[in-house]
C-alpha cells in the first residue's frame, strides 16, 4: 500500500500545480490588476478614485441603493421562506416533492430567464403591466425574492426537519405554550441557518447583476450594473475598478461576519427532506401549507408561467412563430441568430465543463486526502472559494483590463468565455465534491482489503463508485451555471460569440414586438436546457446513491 | 497450525497501543480479548489485519503474515458496525471475497447463497443493506467475511450495537457457526459475559499490554494482579500484612478486621514476611450471616489463637451504607474497621443496620502492593 504513495504524491503535485498556475492566470492576476487600478494612478499611490465614491453624490446614491434592494429583498425572502420551510418541511402532504422541486426551480435557472419572466408578467402587455412596476424598486426586490426565496425555504427547513423535535415535546410537558415553545426552543435551534441564509440572501442580492440590468430602470443603477455602465458606455475603469473594490470589501466583510454565526455556505444545492417524523395534516396545518402553495404559485408560478405562456403566443394567438423566428436574424439587430447563440452556449458551456469537472476534483482530492491535509491544499481550497467573493462582474472587468494585451491575448479568441465560466463554476464543483468525495468510508476500504481485493480493485469498487457520482453531479452543475453565466460573459463577449443569455438580453432591450416574442422563446429554450440538465444530473445521482 | 503474534506492539506517534502483545491460538478455538474502552482491543485486531502498521511478527504456522498486505494475510475481520458496502445488495457483498479467479460466478454465487442460508438469511440475497435490522446486518457481516474462507477471523466487538436479546441469540447462533468451519478467532469485547462464554481462552488487555491469558474459568477463579481482580469484579480490597512464612499451603495475613489465611495458590507468595498485601474479594464471596441466626461467639476476637487453617471463613461486621437490589440478592455497601467494602446479602437491610458477613477465605485473593 505504502508504495503506491510516492507516484500518487507526485501525481497529485503536478496537478495540483497545474491548478495553481490556472488560477493564478484566470484569477488572481485579473483582480489584483482591477485592485490595482482603483488604488494606483500612473504606478503611484493614488485613492481619489475610492474617495470620489463617497464624494460624488451620484455613485453615493448608487451604493445606497445597492444596500436599500439588497436588504429589502433578504427580508421579503425571510418573511416568506420562513413560513415556507416549516409547510414544505415539516407538513406531510402529497406532492411534496413537486413543490420542492419547482419553488427551487428559478434559483438554478439563469438570472436572465428570471429577469424575462418578470418582464414577461410586469412589463408593458404584461398581466400585471397595468400596475406600472416594471423598472422600479419592487421589480426588483421581487424578482430577487423569487431567486432566493428557494435559499432560506431550504437551508431553514433543512435544520428544522433535523432539530430535536423530542426538545420540543418537553418543552410542551414543562408547560410551556405552542408561542412560548417556538420562541424558546424550536427558533433558537433554528436560528444559525436563518442567519446564514440571509447571509448568503444578502449576498446573492447584493451581486446581483443579470436581474437588475434586465428589469431595472434608470434610477435602479446598483454597484455591479454601474461597474457595466462606466466600463462599457463611459469607459471610466477607473471609477469601475473603485466600484469592484468596494464589492470585494462588502462581500468579505459579510463573509467574515457571517463566520461569527456559523457557516456561510454557497449554494447546498444537495438537500435531502428527512421523510420521518412529518406532522400529519389537519385544519391548522392545512391553512398553513395553502397560504405557502399560494405563495410559491404567485412568487414562481405566476412569473415562469406567464413567460412560457408569453413564448406562445403571438399577435394571431397561439403559435410556434416566435420560436420559427429565432433562426433569422430579422430586426434583431444581433450579429447571430438565437439559435446560433442557443449552440454557442452549449459549446462553451460544455467547454467550461470540461475544465471546471477536473480542476475541481483536483481540488476536493487534494483537501479530502486524510493523512497529511497539507498546507497548500488548505491554502488551495481557500483560493479556490475566493471566486465566490468575487463577484463576476469584477471577474469580467478583470479579463477585460488583463488578457487582452500581450502576454496573453486572449480576448479575440472565443476561448476566455468558458475559461471565465468555469472559474465561476469551478466553486461549485469543489463545494459539490468534497463531501461526496469525504463521505466515502475508511472502513470499506479495510473490509474490501480484507476480502483478498487488491489497491487496484479497492479503489475501483469503493472509490471510483464515489468520484464518479461526484463527477456526475458536478458536472451538471458546471454546465448549468456555465449556460446560464451572464456577468463575466458580457464584458468579454463578442458579437460573433454571442451567447444566448446575452442575447436574450439585447433582445428585451431592443423595441417591436417580435424582438419581444424572440426574447420570451429563447428564454424557455434556455430554461428548458437548464432543466433538462438538472433533471438529468438528478437521476444519475439518484442512481449512484442507492 | 498456531496463530502466533510475537512482541506485537504499536504505537502512534509518542502514543502507545498497544505493546509487547504475546499470544498463541491453536487452529479452530477461539480467542477473546476483554478490556475496558482503550485498552487497545481495535488496534490489536488491526495490527492483525495489517491495517496498522505495527512491529514484531504475526505467524501462522511458520509462515509471516507481519510482511503481508491486507489483502494477502487470509484474514476476515468483521467490524462492530459491519461496513457493507452500501452500491451492492446482499448477495453482492457476501461475494465480494469471491470475485477472484478462484471462483468462477456460478460457485461465487451458490457459496455466498450457502453462507447466507447458514446466518439465517436464505432469500435475502436480493435486499439492499438498508432494508436490513441490525442483528440482520451483522449476519450478512460475518457471512461475507467467511465467504474467501479465511485461515482467521477477526471480530470487533461484532455484538456491540445490538441490544441485549439480540445479542444472545446472535452469540450463540456464531458460536455454532464458527465452530463448524473451523476458523481461528480472534474476538475482542469489552463485555466480561461475552468473553468468559465464548473464548476457549480468554486473554485481558490492560493499556495496551496482555496481563493474563488463560482458559475462562482459570482466569476467573485467578486473577494474575491487582487490576486484573479489579477489572473483573474484585470490587472490595483492603490492606494486609504478611505475617508468617507459614505452611507452605497458606498465606498468613493481618488486616484491621483481623488474622486468617487463605490458600496459598490465592497469593502470590514472592512477598517476604511483612510484606504489604492487597487482599480483594468479590462481593458474592462476603455473605451477610441471615439476621435470625445466633451469631457464633468469639471467632474474630483479638488475643485469641485459633487454629488459622482450619478456619474456612471469617466474621465481619459492617455498618450498610447502601443496599441495592441485584440479580435476585441484595448488594451492600458496608462501612467497617478496614474501610468500605461490598458484600451481598439475600434479605434487604436498612441504611445504617449494623450486620455480620461471613468472608469466603478461599475466593479471597491476595496481591503483593
Amino acid at each position: 500500500m505504502d508504495r503506491h504513495r510516492p507516484a500518487l504524491t507526485l501525481a497529485r503535485r503536478v496537478s495540483l500545480s497545474a491548478a495553481a498556475v490556472f488560477f493564478a492566470v484566470f484569477f488572481l492576476w485579473p483582480i489584483s490588476t482591477v485592485i490595482a487600478r482603483g488604488v494606483f494612478v500612473d504606478g503611484a499611490l493614488d485613492l481619489s478614485p475610492l474617495t470620489k465614491l463617497l464624494s460624488n453624490s451620484g455613485l453615493r446614491r448608487i451604493i445606497v441603493f445597492t444596500f436599500l434592494q439588497a436588504s429589502i429583498s433578504t427580508l421579503g425572502a425571510l418573511v416568506l421562506g420562513v413560513p415556507g420551510a416549516y409547510a414544505f418541511s415539516r407538513i406531510a402532504f402529497r406532492g411534496r416533492a413537486a413543490v420542492l422541486a419547482i419553488l427551487t426551480l428559478p434559483f438554478v435557472l439563469p438570472t436572465v430567464v428570471v429577469g424575462s419572466a418578470f418582464v414577461a408578467l410586469l412589463g408593458e402587455n404584461g398581466p400585471l403591466g397595468g400596475l406600472h412596476l416594471n423598472g422600479s424598486l419592487a421589480a426588483i426586490v421581487l424578482a430577487q425574492i423569487c431567486f432566493n426565496y428557494a435559499v432560506v425555504v431550504r437551508s431553514v427547513g433543512s435544520q428544522w426537519a433535523h432539530i430535536d423535535h423530542s426538545a420540543v415535546n418537553a418543552s410542551r410537558t414543562l408547560g410551556a405554550g405552542p408561542a412560548r415553545t417556538w420562541l424558546r426552543v424550536t427558533l433558537p435551534s433554528i436560528k444559525s441557518s436563518i442567519v446564514s441564509s440571509a447571509l448568503i440572501v444578502f449576498l446573492f442580492c447584493f451581486t446581483s447583476f443579470g436581474l437588475i440590468l434586465i428589469l431595472g430602470g434608470p434610477r435602479t443603477s446598483t454597484i455591479e450594473t454601474e461597474i457595466y455602465r462606466a466600463t462599457m458606455q463611459s469607459l471610466d475603469l477607473r471609477t469601475a475598478a473603485a466600484l469592484s473594490i468596494l464589492q470585494i470589501l462588502v462581500v468579505g466583510g459579510v463573509i467574515l461576519g457571517g463566520m461569527r454565526f456559523g457557516r456561510v455556505d454557497g449554494r447546498s444545492p444537495r438537500w435531502r427532506p428527512s421523510q420521518t417524523g412529518l406532522l400529519k395534516l389537519n385544519n391548522k396545518r392545512a391553512l398553513a401549507l395553502t397560504l405557502n402553495l399560494l405563495v410559491v404559485a404567485l412568487l414562481v408560478g405566476a412569473p415562469l408561467g406567464v413567460l412560457v405562456v408569453r413564448s406562445f403566443t403571438d399577435s394571431g394567438g397561439l403559435g410556434l412563430s416566435w420560436y420559427r423566428s429565432l433562426g433569422q436574424l430579422g430586426s434583431t439587430g444581433l450579429a447571430e441568430t438565437p439559435l446560433k447563440a442557443l449552440s454557442n452556449s452549449l459549446t462553451f458551456a460544455a467547454v467550461a465543463t470540461l475544465i471546471a469537472v477536473p480542476l475541481g476534483l483536483i481540488i476536493a482530492l487534494a483537501v479530502t486526502v486524510k493523512s497529511g491535509r497539507s498546507r497548500s491544499a488548505r491554502v488551495m481550497e481557500g483560493a479556490v472559494m475566493l471566486p465566490l467573493g468575487v463577484s463576476a462582474v469584477t471577474l469580467g472587468l478583470g479579463y477585460l483590463l488583463t488578457l487582452d494585451t500581450p502576454p496573453l491575448d486572449l480576448r479575440t479568441s472565443w476561448w476566455l468565455i468558458p475559461i471565465a465560466q468555469a472559474i465561476v463554476a469551478t466553486p461549485f464543483v469543489v463545494r459539490i465534491a468534497v463531501p461526496i468525495i469525504a463521505s466515502t468510508d475508511q472502513r470499506l476500504r479495510d473490509a474490501a482489503a480484507l476480502l483478498g481485493a487488491r489497491p487496484s480493485r479497492v479503489w475501483r469498487s469503493v472509490d471510483l463508485p464515489v468520484i464518479r457520482s461526484a463527477i456526475a453531479t458536478g458536472a451538471g452543475f458546471a454546465f448549468a451555471i456555465s449556460l446560464g453565466e451572464f456577468g463575466a460573459t458580457a464584458f468579454i463577449v463578442r458579437p460573433d460569440t454571442t451567447t444566448l443569455p446575452i442575447a436574450i438580453y439585447r433582445l428585451l432591450g431592443r423595441p417591436g414586438e417580435a424582438n419581444f416574442g424572440a426574447a420570451m422563446a429563447s428564454a424557455v429554450l434556455l430554461m428548458g436546457a437548464t432543466a433538462a440538465i438538472l433533471l438529468l444530473l438528478d437521476r444519475d445521482s439518484l442512481g449512484s446513491r442507492s | 497450525m498456531t496463530l502466533s503474534l510475537r512482541n506485537l506492539s504499536v504505537s502512534y506517534g509518542d502514543v502507545v497501543a498497544i505493546s509487547g502483545v504475546d499470544l498463541e491460538i491453536k487452529q479452530g478455538t477461539t480467542l477473546t480479548v476483554l478490556g475496558a474502552s482503550g485498552s487497545g482491543k481495535s488496534t490489536l485486531l488491526r495490527a492483525v489485519a495489517g491495517l496498522e502498521p505495527s512491529c514484531g511478527e504475526i505467524l501462522w504456522g511458520d509462515e509471516s503474515l507481519h510482511r503481508l498486505p491486507t489483502h494477502r494475510r487470509g484474514v476476515g475481520f468483521v467490524f462492530q458496525d459491519h461496513a457493507l458496502f452500501p452500491q451492492r445488495n446482499v448477495l453482492e457483498n457476501v461475494r465480494f471475497g469471491l470475485e477472484t479467479p478462484r471462483y468462477n460466478r456460478i460457485d461465487a454465487a451458490k457459496r455466498a447463497s450457502a453462507l447466507l442460508d447458514r446466518v439465517g438469511l436464505a432469500g435475502f440475497e436480493e435486499r439492499h443493506t438498508h432494508e436490513l435490522s441490525g442483528g440482520e446486518l451483522q449476519r450478512v457481516a460475518l457471512a461475507r467475511a467467511l465467504a474467501p474462507a479465511p485461515r482467521v477471523l477477526l471480530l470487533d466487538e461484532p455484538y456491540g450495537a445490538l441490544d441485549r436479546e439480540l445479542r444472545e441469540r446472535l452469540m450463540l447462533d456464531v458460536r455454532e457457526i464458527l465452530h463448524e468451519s473451523g476458523v481461528t478467532v480472534i474476538h475482542v469485547t469489552h463485555d466480561h459475559d461475552e468473553a468468559f462464554a465464548l473464548g476457549e481462552q480468554v486473554a485481558i488487555l490492560d493499556a495496551g499490554r496482555i496481563s493474563q491469558c488463560a482458559p475462562p474459568s482459570e482466569v476467573w477463579a485467578n486473577p494474575c494482579d491487582l487490576r486484573t481482580a479489579r477489572f473483573l469484579g474484585h470490587t472490595s480490597s483492603l490492606h494486609a500484612k504478611r505475617i508468617s512464612a507459614g505452611s507452605s499451603s497458606e498465606l498468613n495475613l493481618a488486616t484491621a478486621l483481623g488474622d486468617f489465611a487463605i490458600p496459598h495458590e490465592n497469593g502470590n507468595t514472592h512477598g517476604s514476611f511483612d510484606a504489604e498485601y492487597w487482599v480483594t474479594w468479590r462481593p458474592e464471596s462476603l455473605r451477610a450471616v441471615s439476621l435470625r441466626a445466633e451469631p457464633q461467639k468469639g471467632e474474630t476476637q483479638k488475643g485469641e489463637t485459633p487454629r488459622q487453617s482450619e478456619r474456612t471463613s471469617l466474621r465481619i461486621s459492617g455498618t450498610t451504607i447502601e443496599c441495592l437490589f441485584r440479580h435476585g440478592e441484595y448488594l451492600l455497601s458496608l462501612e467497617t474497621a478496614a474501610g468500605r467494602v461490598e458484600g451481598i446479602s439475600t434479605e434487604s437491610v436498612s441504611r445504617g443496620q449494623r450486620l455480620d458477613l461471613d468472608l469466603n477465605l478461599s475466593e479471597v485473593h491476595a496481591y503483593v502492593s
